[in-house]
């Protein structure tokens, strides 16, 4: 291997300037906030980035009342020209500062730069460009001849694509004339507070963006605040149950964006290359920290061991380490938290019999990291196959027609993805009619685009973000 | 992994049975995988490592019909010392000219352990009979070649008389002896990455010790995602069969930037086992100087015009 060992090839740290402590961002300014602050950490190394205020309920009643002001004295008013003039502008303010945030993202996150740089930034910047194209012409989105915003939007967003996310939330509920309270994920709150600071420099008007940070019963006071119109989530299936009982019986409509246990459905025709790739994709992308990652393989038998096989050798070539080295193909754990999680369900794995492998890797001594791992020998009865590990753990699977593909696919109480790997057409178009997913990937997975809608089946969710479909969340209709 | 390999005495029903039966290509999927590699950051002492390996690794290449005697002596003498200032740096593959000028690169050459390439086949159309074909051959060798670069009959491959190509590999096979044989698919004319494969083991279940990407006299030439699906075969093959086969891309390489590339591809795909000028070349012309001067921009520190580096 030392024949081409590749040099550290660090991003630079210095792009990025990290406040030892940062406030709440409410009525277009820094507060302080009631509660307990809490340290951020960076999942690379444990160490603490910063001092983060954390919202009580007088901040939220603040936050939400600059909310609705703003809504009612200066956003819901506005043309949808105008809005999109505000929109286009946050839109090059974050390419222009892309390379600070994808920085400062991995650094807060744990991901690694090359995905925060060429994925999260470019889709980020996108789903504003997008919806600033749509301020204007909501009339034309078949919901009527001028559909009306909801008000004030609260929005609880999660730590694996925290500025991805916060874009997805914020930019429809902007471009339907809505105004925002969102709270990021306590364990990434770098990024939020620095598209605060893109919402100054872009001029925005006070309280159109509210940033509030703190822990879950911040995100509890949020949800449950009777100021608010709508109510949207993304995050674990267990929260949303809570959050969908908070809001049950109240005027706030609400979407939610949940978990995923997806099927990778790898056909005996599939290009087996591509496939493997698409596995890898699908599941070792952002640390398997994806609500859509395809965690469950399923291969059809006659091609088992020889696509296991290269798929351990592809396995092999990952590399996994620093965040910020531009070669990293693997970042951290986010949290301590969520490498127990982890460590705990691929135990339960090898318990339950099936069999773990992982290449050989150095992990670094600090920080959090879990190695890339392939269980194979999984019956859909196992932990790690019903279960959503939410880490770099793959489960593999077989079967041995389309008709039994199916059936395991759709054998999960979720449904947000899917892929199928066949170079066969008509297998690809009669197996994608019959999977119970949001999204279904043919020869290809996690691939997003602001103008196809996402969302879930059954616990995975109900509502689209993204596309046409994902401004209905945002408007009275 | 794959542990299918062409069934002996199979016929013409057989082998194109078996061509077709290898798994596709999805384009996308090539494409994307090979852009992803191309990120790679490249820095530092793997840098150097990179540049003298592949320094080491480029077949010195003139294909002109103006080419004469003494063009290619005045490149055999670029080709043993590459940098005339700098005794460090490593002396390149082959030098690769039309058959008909092997005896002067030989002479050019003699004792400093570059071997000479030629092409042959009625290169680059490789439209002539193949007793034409043979002879070019024949006559290369004769002259002292140790590397013969064929071209196959895209037509005859295009029409998918497969047994057409596989016989006429195995009669210039036979016609190397001792030569070593590249066997250059002409990708751009084949278009589809499922024919790169497809030819890819045709060629090397006739014999071929190299695939090469192409000629460089048709666009595209070598691309990055045709080299990707060159190195799956060639992993592939040696897993079946435990004969190992080199890769050659050539035509359009001309920067440090995109020989680095290459090399990541084929430590990434292949694995570092194909990283020697053994399993692994680059046939180009002026990336040699592009190399040379990246390598001194890296010892020194400063960057030399041109002008510092000779045109041959």
């Amino acid at each position: 291997m030392d024949l081409f060992a590749y040099a550290p090839a660090p991003e630079s740290r210095d792009v990025v300037d990290i406040r030892p402590s940062y406030g709440l961002f409410v009525d277009g300014a820094f507060t302080d906030g009631g509660g307990e602050p809490f340290k951020t950490v960076e999942p690379a190394t444990g160490e603490a980035l910063a001092e983060v205020a954390s919202a009580d309920a007088a901040d939220v009643d603040r936050a939400v009342a600059a909310a609705r002001r703003a809504y009612e004295t200066v956003w819901g008013p506005m043309s949808g020209r105008d809005r999109a003039k505000y929109l286009f502008r946050i839109a090059r303010i974050l390419q222009e500062r892309s390379r600070e945030l994808a920085v400062l993202e991995s650094i807060d996150n744990g991901k690694p730069i090359r995905e925060s740089r060429d994925v999260d930034l470019p889709l980020v910047a996108a789903h504003f460009f997008y919806h600033a194209g749509w301020a204007d012409k909501l009339g034309h989105a078949g919901f009527g001849a001028d559909p009306r915003p909801l008000g004030v939007a609260a929005q609880v967003i999660p730590w694996n694509f925290p500025l991805l996310m916060l874009a997805w939330k914020i930019a429809p509920a902007l471009a339907c004339g809505n105004t925002v309270v969102l709270k990021p994920a306590e364990t990434t709150p770098l990024t939020a507070l620095a598209f605060a600071d893109v919402c100054r420099q872009a001029d925005l008007p006070p309280g159109v963006v509210n940033i509030i940070t703190g822990a879950g019963e911040t995100g509890r006071l949020l949800v449950a605040h009777d100021g608010v119109d709508k109510v949207a989530f993304t995050g674990s299936t267990d929260v949303g149950r809570e959050i969908a009982r908070t809001v049950a019986g109240t005027r706030r409509r609400l979407t939610l964006e949940l978990g995923g246990k997806a099927a990778n459905i790898v056909f005996d025709d599939a290009p087996l290359d591509q496939a493997v790739e698409g596995v890898v994709n699908g599941i070792f992308f952002n640390q398997g920290h994806v609500c859509c990652a395809g965690s469950r393989l399923l291969v059809q038998e006659t091609v088992a061991d020889e696509f296991l096989e290269r798929l351990k050798a592809r396995m092999a070539t990952l590399r996994v380490g620093d965040p910020l080295d531009k070669n990293t193909d693997v970042g951290a754990i986010n949290s301590a938290a969520q490498l127990a999680r982890i460590a705990d369900l691929a135990e339960a794995g090898e318990r339950e019999g099936a069999e773990r492998w992982s290449p050989p890797c150095d992990l670094p001594g600090r920080g959090y990291w879990f190695a890339p791992t392939l269980f194979t020998g999984v019956a859909q009865s196992h932990r790690i196959a019903r279960e959503e590990i939410f880490g770099p753990v793959l489960s593999a699977l077989t079967f041995r027609t389309p008709q039994e593909a199916v059936e395991k696919a759709n054998n999960t109480p979720y449904g947000l993805s899917a892929g199928v790997w066949s170079e066969k057409g008509s297998r690809t178009l009669w197996v994608a009619e019959r999977l119970r997913a949001g999204v279904v990937w043919a020869n290809t997975f996690n691939k997003f685009d602001p103008a196809a809608p996402f969302g879930g089946y059954k616990e995975s969710g109900h509502g689209r973000e993204g596309g046409r479909h994902g401004l209905e969340a945002y408007l009275d209709i | 992994m794959s542990t299918e390999t062409v069934p002996p005495g199979r016929g013409a029903a057989g082998l194109r049975a078996f061509l077709h039966g290898l798994p596709g290509v999805d384009r996308v999927g090539a494409d994307e995988r090979a852009a992803r590699l191309a990120t790679r950051s490249i820095k530092t002492t793997a840098k150097a490592q990179a540049i003298d390996l592949a320094i080491a690794m480029v077949d010195l290449t003139t294909l002109e019909g103006a080419d004469t005697p003494g063009k290619v002596r005045a490149l055999c003498a670029k080709a043993a010392r590459p940098d005339p200032e700098d005794r460090s740096v490593p002396p390149v593959a082959a030098v690769c000219v039309y058959s008909d000028l092997v005896g002067v690169a030989v002479e050019a050459l003699d004792g400093t352990g570059i071997g000479v390439a030629s092409v042959a086949t009625a290169f680059p159309s490789g439209r002539a009979p193949l007793a034409a074909k043979l002879a070019d051959v024949r006559a290369a060798v004769a002259a002292g070649a140790a590397e013969i670069d064929m071209v196959i009959d895209r037509g005859a491959f295009l029409a998918g008389d497969y047994a057409t190509v596989d016989a006429e590999i195995r009669a210039v096979r036979e016609a190397c002896g001792d030569a070593h044989l590249k066997v250059i698919l002409e990708t751009g004319e084949l278009v589809t990455y499922d024919n790169v494969r497809r030819a890819s083991w045709l060629a090397m279940d006739a014999g071929a010790d190299f695939i090469k990407t192409s000629t460089g006299k048709v666009s595209p030439a070598a691309t990055l995602p045709v080299t990707l699906v060159m190195l799956e075969a060639v992993r592939d093959y040696r897993a079946a069969t435990g004969r190992t086969v080199g890769v050659k891309p050539a035509g359009g390489i001309r920067t440090t930037k995109d020989a680095l590339k290459y090399l990541v591809l084929v430590n990434e795909t292949a694995g570092p086992d194909w990283l020697t000028p053994d399993l692994f070349r680059l046939g180009a012309s002026s990336l040699l100087n592009d190399l040379l001067m990246q390598r001194r921009k890296l010892t020194t520190g400063v960057y030399s015009g041109p002008d510092h580096f000779t045109l041959d």
